[in-house]
């Protein structure tokens, strides 16, 4: 039940003199702070923090979090982001202190525990990419981007391949593909998309060149279609001399069904709090672990957990690597999460994780199709891409209309206006972790909603705690701080 | 196990709903040539009973700082996290939401991250700051990014070799393709003199970039290092401690362009080095070009408050290849345990225990530095981090393994990136630590030099 108590800002609810934390009394000779630092350096007063009790704070706190849709309180079928159950399971195990109070600069000999998960896990994420060198480093999917794509500059750099500046990135691709290609160093190229929302074979031919260094593909891509062209991509770009990355935000489709290292992929990412159930966080932390083909390994980013008999330790020697994306090994904590779930679950779990996303992702589209506009594909893979063209046409009610009045009914909206080489897009990823009665529910909604009157769509929702945002004032005029 | 609520029956209607015989079929469009006809070769599955078991077999082959007394530091700390952070950020409601793009389903992440961008302002004294980024390493190599956006003319980059070791790496590689060049300046007396910045600034200086206090602890002269740079049109970048702000001046006081930081130390795990938490900050007029997302308040159509993710023209998901930054995912949850941890804390908190930590830090400095051989390297004020000189080849002889043994994660040794520094250790002293704890420490070191 969600409730207005508490919820002004923190910084209105602040008092004078009020607190929630107390400092142990001093236990060492009480010098005078002048004597252990310069007078030029010491603030004249502590930040302006606000001054809170425990009480409020904890109040505060806890009325705001039930002013958020979340996994564990809604269906969430947020397309391309995966929201599946978080297993209370990896919660506990995280927060164990032999894991969570390990501090990242221990020595090797005292971390011998951790250092196994992470060792295993990079070995269960090559079986699973099909690709034999793993770099756990990467924050996020977007960095495991970045990564790659400078790994493969100094994979070409190496090999004196200097006028390999060019990546090419299909025009449905995530718009993370193109801006780390630009911070990579290179210049994003766009391929069109043909009439089945697959990559245009021609356009790709003529794009393809000495110049060419990565082709970048998301597969089933960002239309929840599987690319069958996969193999004759990716012998065209080697043919051309280019690596061929693979953009894993969608294996949840692909586990244990087919390997990027099989179908051609040099590189790829993962997205350990999608595919592994991370969790998401409300916007992170991820993790973005990479795997490499074995020609592109010396270029990783050190340290990689080695292992000499029985012996985990942290391996920098590495002359040929890019060096470092970020400090310390990675997002420990979220790996851990990985590693749980995917001992959890085994080969034979994997596997049905991704035929239950795709036959629930397929139930739903069978569902709706006779209502909503789907234009690429009769069939789908762990998601699919819904137009509201047609309602937009007609009855000028919009993707993001239909997405509000969704709320209201208790169910979180799809990603909207994504991909762009939709109109109107509705993309839905329902996950395997929903049942049909859900996805039932959920259909049924949809179909009724595409009935309302459009004056009820277009001021949706109706029931939550506040109306649209005005998002323009918003930009224009942007307060991102409150001010006294 | 794997957490899907469909039985054979419900599969079978939905496969039949679809028009098709068999979950395989569904499968067809990918070519039998890429099929994987066997199954993954993973390690079989385990039950919840199984997983603890093992889980808490590993766990128990680390040592942990709960019974491994821990002054290692290097820009990560043991500080206290209070449990109000642990409460917070354990509710499901945030952390098994996703990025706030349904403003009206994702009130609470909002306005928390709008309290948070708020926190960081007053902290720093900063006009503005960001909803997070990764970690203090890539926030480092983001505030250059920004500041190149910002000065597109100016190529040249100077950044003291007392930096964070990880921090001037990652800048390096993720500048290692884009037309900047990075000089280091070297910081042979544990500072960057101020001298020293002055000769090296150059017309086309994008930046000066330091760390205040910085990897061997010491404090940086950032007032004389902001205004030199400020007169050469190159902009000043810092990488701060949060700790260090209850005592210590802001980076909005002294002149500070961009603030970055990495947040662990406000109420995030140790973890072995994440997820952790970059804070970003800066001027009013940069935030068009700041990286990563932004919360801003504005009204709904009944005029009621409300906040919203804004300036989304600055990222890639609008601008792709022409973004500021191609960070999608940040670290909310750990934004929020900041949050909660800034305000728990309070002013008054926040100012004892940089308190705690400076004295304790002193202390431990002055204990140590009494044993034979022991002094401090730098003859420069620190926080609550210094770097002491041991006697020569004591850490290549096991002093620290043996300290281990004496139940101490003692100090960095420093030689791995400094080798001039092969005899020194740093010390990190958080308010955690008693004078029991230190004075053990020091009882401890004394022996294990005199040993043998």
């Amino acid at each position: 039940m969600s409730q207005p108590q508490a919820t002004e800002l923190l910084f209105e609810l602040s008092r004078p003199g009020r607190r929630a934390h107390l400092v142990p009394a001093c236990d060492v000779p009480d010098r005078p702070l002048s004597e252990l630092l310069p007078a030029g350096a010491l603030a004249e007063k502590p930040p302006p923090l606000p001054e809170v009790a425990e009480i409020d704070l904890i109040r505060h706190f806890v009325n705001l979090s039930t002013r958020n849709m979340a996994v564990d309180t809604n269906f969430y079928p947020l397309g391309s982001c995966t929201m599946k159950y978080n297993p209370k399971r990896h919660e506990r195990i995280a927060a164990l202190s032999g894991l969570a109070d390990v501090h990242p600069l221990q020595a090797d000999e005292s971390c011998q525990g951790l250092l196994a998960i992470l060792f295993e896990l990079q070995t269960m994420l090559a079986e699973i990419a099909g690709l034999p060198a793993v770099s756990l480093q990467p924050a996020a999917g977007a960095q495991g981007e970045l990564t790659s794509l400078l790994v493969a500059h100094a994979y070409f750099r190496h090999r004196g391949e200097h006028q390999r500046s060019r990546v090419l990135i299909p025009d449905s691709a995530h718009g993370t593909n193109p801006a780390s290609a630009a911070l990579a160093g290179f210049e994003a190229v766009s391929i069109k998309s043909n009439l089945r929302g697959l990559v245009d074979l021609d356009d790709l031919r003529a794009k393809l060149d000495e110049r060419t260094a990565v082709f970048m593909i998301t597969n089933p891509n960002t239309l929840g279609l599987f690319d069958d062209q996969i193999g004759t991509i990716t012998e065209l770009v080697h043919q051309h001399g280019g690596l061929v990355y693979l953009d894993g935000a969608n294996m949840n489709a692909i586990l244990g069904i087919t390997r990027p290292g099989d179908f051609g992929a040099d590189m790829m990412h993962y997205n350990v709090h999608k595919t592994f159930t991370g969790p998401h966080g409300a916007g992170g932390p991820g993790a973005g672990p990479i795997a490499v083909r074995d020609t592109l390994a010396p270029f990783l980013p050190t340290p990689i957990v080695a292992r000499q008999g029985e012996r985990y330790y942290l391996d920098f020697d590495q002359p040929l690597s890019i060096g470092r994306v970020r400090s310390f090994f990675g997002n420990v904590g979220i790996l851990i999460r990985g590693w749980c779930y995917i001992r959890t679950l085994g080969a034979d779990g994997l596997r049905r994780v991704s035929e239950n996303a795709v036959l629930n992702a397929n139930y739903l589209l069978a569902r709706l199709k006779g209502a909503y506009e789907v234009p690429y594909g009769e069939r789908c893979m762990h998601e699919f891409v819904a137009s509201a063209r047609v309602l937009r046409r007609e009855r000028k009610v919009s993707a993001m209309d239909i997405a509000k009045r969704l709320l209201d009914f208790g169910f979180h909206a799809p990603t909207v206006y994504f991909p762009l080489v939709v109109p109107e897009a509705l993309m839905i990823e329902p996950t395997e972790t929903e049942s049909k009665e859900t996805l039932d529910a959920f259909a049924d909604t949809l179909l009724r909603v595409r009935n309302e009157e459009a004056a009820v769509l277009q001021t949706a929702p109706h029931t939550l705690d506040i109306s649209r945002p005005d998002e323009v004032k918003a930009a224009k005029e942007p307060i991102l701080r409150w001010k006294p | 196990m794997s957490y899907i609520p469909n039985t054979p029956n419900d599969q079978q209607a939905m496969l039949a709903t679809i028009g098709v015989r068999s979950l395989t079929e569904l499968f067809d469009v990918i070519p039998p040539a890429i099929r994987l006809e066997r199954p993954l070769a993973l390690p079989p599955a385990l039950t919840e009973i199984e997983l603890t078991r093992l889980a808490q077999q590993l766990a128990g082959r680390n040592r942990s700082t709960a019974d491994t007394v821990c002054f290692l530091g290097g820009g990560s700390y043991d500080h206290f996290v209070p449990a109000v952070v642990d409460a917070v950020a354990g509710r499901s409601e945030f952390y098994t939401a996703y990025t706030p793009y349904q403003a009206e389903a994702s009130q609470g992440s909002l306005q928390a991250f709008f309290e948070f961008q708020t926190l960081i302002a007053q902290l720093t004294g900063m006009d503005v700051a960001n909803a997070s980024l990764y970690e203090g390493g890539s926030a480092v190599a983001e505030a250059v990014l920004m500041a190149s956006g910002l000065e597109p003319r100016r190529h040249h980059v100077l950044l003291a070799d007392s930096v964070h070791p990880d921090y001037r790496q990652t800048l390096a590689t993720y500048t290692a393709n884009l037309d900047l060049h990075v000089q280091t300046l070297p910081t042979p007396a544990g500072f960057l003199d101020p001298a020293d910045l002055k000769h090296a600034l150059r017309d086309d200086t994008l930046c000066v970039v330091v760390q205040h206090p910085n990897f061997f602890g010491c404090l940086e002269e950032v007032e004389a290092l902001a205004a030199i740079s400020h007169a050469c049109g190159a902009l000043f970048i810092v990488s701060y401690d949060p700790i260090s702000l209850g005592l210590l001046k802001r980076p909005g006081d002294y002149g500070a362009d961009i603030a970055v930081a990495e947040g662990q130390a406000l109420g995030i795990p140790l973890t072995y080095g994440g997820p952790y938490l970059g804070l970003l900050a800066c001027r009013g007029e940069f935030v068009r070009r700041m990286p990563g997302r932004l919360v801003g308040q504005t009204v709904d159509r009944n005029g009621r408050r409300c906040w919203v993710l804004t300036l989304q023209t600055r990222e890639q998901h609008i601008r792709r290849e022409k973004a500021t930054s191609n960070i999608c995912t940040n670290q909310g949850l750990m934004a929020l345990r900041a949050a909660v941890y800034l305000a728990a804390l309070g002013p008054q908190g926040l100012r004892e225990t940089a308190e705690a930590c400076a004295r304790k830090a002193h202390y431990t400095a002055d204990q140590l530095t009494r044993l034979p051989g022991v002094s401090l390297q730098f003859d420069r004020p620190f926080f609550k981090e210094f770097t002491v000189r041991l006697p020569v080849g004591a850490l290549e002889r096991g002093l620290l393994d043996r300290l281990r043994d004496d139940g101490f994660h003692a100090g960095l040794p420093l030689g791995r990136w400094y080798s001039w520094l092969a005899d020194c250790m740093s010390l990190a002293v958080t308010e955690k630590r008693t004078r029991a704890e230190i004075d053990a420490l020091a009882s401890a070191l004394g022996r294990a030099l005199t040993a043998k």
